[in-house]
């Protein structure tokens, strides 16, 4: 009698665990399939707006013929943007990893810095979009206004001065573009320079210390050398996050039908010409923005796999 | 003799200065990361304080947005964001579960490295490839096969029909929630499948050695011991959700009214993302701010969560 129940107790358990793990090769198989979906989607569309025109043309007018025109100015935008959002964000965002790491790894402000850089790497990028205009466009324009309400601003002079400067840079612009993208890669580099460095042995430390070397040429001349790899990781990681960000650029560098390099007005980029000719309604627009979503798409991969296998090779050095 | 000390002094001294210089620098850039954070919320707390100053409470729960008479309830944009990210979670979760079990138990060792990667990789796709898809591929895909029945059966049944009445024209909450879905399956299948390598591999084979099937391990065992850290990266997962600008706003329609899931709706960021750009009335971009601000809480207590209950099963782990 109870052979019977345990038998029957054992057949469903077996039953439970076979039907657990087919659901579970089903859900992989269903979640690589709609991402590989996706992939081979922006491959196969994009491959037929790819031509040499698209690399040395500019954006055409909508309705023109399909293969005329290209994405010039909008890759050059990106590009200038992008490296613009990494020069500013790398700088800082290594000096406040080393920070970390070295000063406050066992302080509470270092817990509470940690804490936000996480949220500030998961916060949602239309967010800060909204931020850098606000500091960069919103603000100078309102304390301009405000300036030439008052007497002094308009009986001229430096005030009246201050204020058209001020009216000057309120507008949309590369830079404010590159700032908000540059919110972006921030906590990507701060993260991996401040783990790079917690992974470098306290050994190395500690012998560079006992000769007399200063903390800071100990960290810059030792510490750096060892975690290179790692920070330029970490640095890759957020290129290839910004560089296909859209949201934060809908209103801080806007878009550009026309070629420019003034880094103070509205600057063509991939990802809002990507944006605005997807949702257009011409044929010739849409061809290019599935040409573009696939440059993006490249560009992210290539960059993304070389971060990886840069970080793969320090490893297994390491190993 | 006298001579060295002093040099030597000198040397010292200007050690220590360069010392100091170099930490206040790093504490700098450390400070900037908490300032940036808590800079960004001030400032669209600023900049939103018109709208919640002239609507009050009015904003959060009135539906009516009508830039055309400076009318502005934010109502339908926060529904709708709560209940496309709804949607991705209870399509996401089990999916990443899945793909998660499939990798660490089921998967023959050879396939579980380049599945795991390529899951990774797919993780960093711009979300603005996600949208076109979403727009170029599944509406037309769905309004043609899925919805009809959605809105011609399913809609006549007792209890949920009402959700699913609306032309079945392919754009609406429930587009948007599976596109979302899909976005967010690599980032929480990979956090669940790294908590769960974290597992002592001795519990797992006490586990097995008293009988378990693989799915009572995973179950019995796995899951609770990583229980805290399997929610945040759900909560990971749902902060990507409700932020999400480019992915919604492609298939959404930008209708800003309460809707049912067939119907064309909005959330917040698509909102923002539509209408910032065209807004000149400065109660019309103080809505949006304040809209922006909203977003910005609610995905900060999010991702708070999420950070805590991963740094839960860091500290069991003495880290």
């Amino acid at each position: 009698m109870d052979s019977v129940l345990a038998e029957r107790l054992y057949v469903r358990r077996r039953l439970l665990n076979a039907t657990a793990l087919v659901l579970s090769g089903a859900a992989a198989l269903v979640g690589l399939f709609f991402l590989g979906w996706i992939l081979f989607t922006t491959l196969s569309r994009g491959i037929d707006g790819m031509s040499l025109a698209m690399f040395t043309e500019m954006t055409p007018p909508p309705g023109a013929p399909i293969g005329v025109g290209g994405l010039l100015n909008a890759i050059v935008g990106s590009i200038v943007m992008c490296v613009l959002a990494v020069l500013m964000a790398a700088p800082i965002g290594i000096a406040a990893g080393t920070y970390l790491a070295e000063y406050a790894n066992y302080r509470r402000i270092g817990t509470v810095i940690r804490f936000v850089n996480d949220i500030l790497l998961s916060a949602p990028s239309i967010v800060l979009g909204l931020f850098v205009y606000v500091v960069l466009i919103g603000a100078p324009m309102q304390v301009s206004q405000a300036i030439r309400t008052t007497e002094a601003g308009q009986a001229g002079g430096w005030l009246a001065g201050l204020a058209d400067w001020l009216q000057g840079i309120s507008g949309f612009s590369a830079v404010a573009g590159a700032v908000a993208l540059g919110f972006i890669v921030l906590p990507v580099v701060v993260r991996t320079t401040d783990e790079m460095l917690r992974l470098v042995p306290t050994q190395m430390r500690e012998a560079a210390l006992s000769l007399g070397i200063p903390q800071w040429k100990v960290t810059t001349h030792v510490l750096y050398r060892a975690a290179l790899s790692g920070i330029l990781t970490g640095v890759m990681l957020g290129l290839a996050r910004i560089s296909g960000e859209t949201a934060p650029l809908l209103f801080t560098a806007f878009n550009n039908s026309f070629w420019n390099l003034d880094l103070g007005e509205p600057m063509a980029n991939l990802p809002v010409t990507v944006y605005q000719f997807a949702m257009s309604p011409f044929d010739n627009w849409q061809q290019l923005a599935w040409a573009g979503a696939f440059l993006i798409t490249c560009f992210v991969l290539t960059v993304s796999v070389l971060a990886r296998t840069l970080l793969l090779r320090k490893k297994m050095a390491h190993d | 003799m006298a001579a060295a000390t002093t040099q030597l002094d000198h040397l010292a001294r200007s050690d220590a200065r360069a010392d100091r210089l170099f930490r206040l620098s790093v504490g700098a850039a450390g400070l900037f990361v908490l300032v940036g954070l808590v800079g960004a919320a001030l400032t669209m707390a600023w900049g939103g304080r018109e709208a919640f100053a002239t609507f009050g409470l009015d904003f959060l729960t009135s539906d009516n947005w009508d830039p055309g008479n400076l009318v502005f309830g934010g109502l339908a944009p926060i529904v709708g964001t709560l209940i496309t990210a709804g949607i991705a979670l209870l399509i996401a979760v089990p999916v990443s579960f899945g793909i998660a079990l499939f990798l660490t138990e089921v998967a023959p060792a050879w396939l579980r490295g380049p599945v795991a990667t390529a899951i990774e990789l797919l993780a960093g796709i711009p979300s603005i490839i996600y949208g076109m898809w979403g727009l170029f591929v599944l509406v037309p895909l769905l309004a043609e096969h899925v919805y009809p029945f959605l809105s011609g059966t399913v809609s006549q049944w007792p209890l949920v029909g009402w959700m699913f009445r609306g032309p079945p024209i392919g754009i609406g909450m429930l587009t948007a929630g599976l596109v979302l879905s899909i976005m967010i399956i690599p980032f929480i299948a990979s956090v669940m499948r790294e908590v769960f390598l974290t597992v002592p591999t001795r519990l797992k084979e006490s586990a097995y050695a008293l009988g378990s099937t693989t799915f009572e391990v995973v179950w019995d065992i796995v899951l609770p011991y990583t229980k805290s850290a399997v929610i945040g990266g759900i909560f990971l997962g749902l902060g990507r959700a409700l932020g999400e600008t480019m992915a919604v706003t492609f298939v959404l329609g930008n209708a800003n009214r309460l809707a049912t899931l067939l119907e064309p709706s909005s959330s917040i960021a698509a909102t923002i993302a539509n209408e910032f750009g065209e807004a000149f009335a400065d109660l019309h971009r103080g809505s949006l701010l304040a809209l922006g601000f909203v977003l910005f809480m609610v995905t900060f207590i999010v991702l708070s969560i999420a950070k805590l209950m991963l740094m839960s099963l860091q500290r069991r782990e003495g880290k």
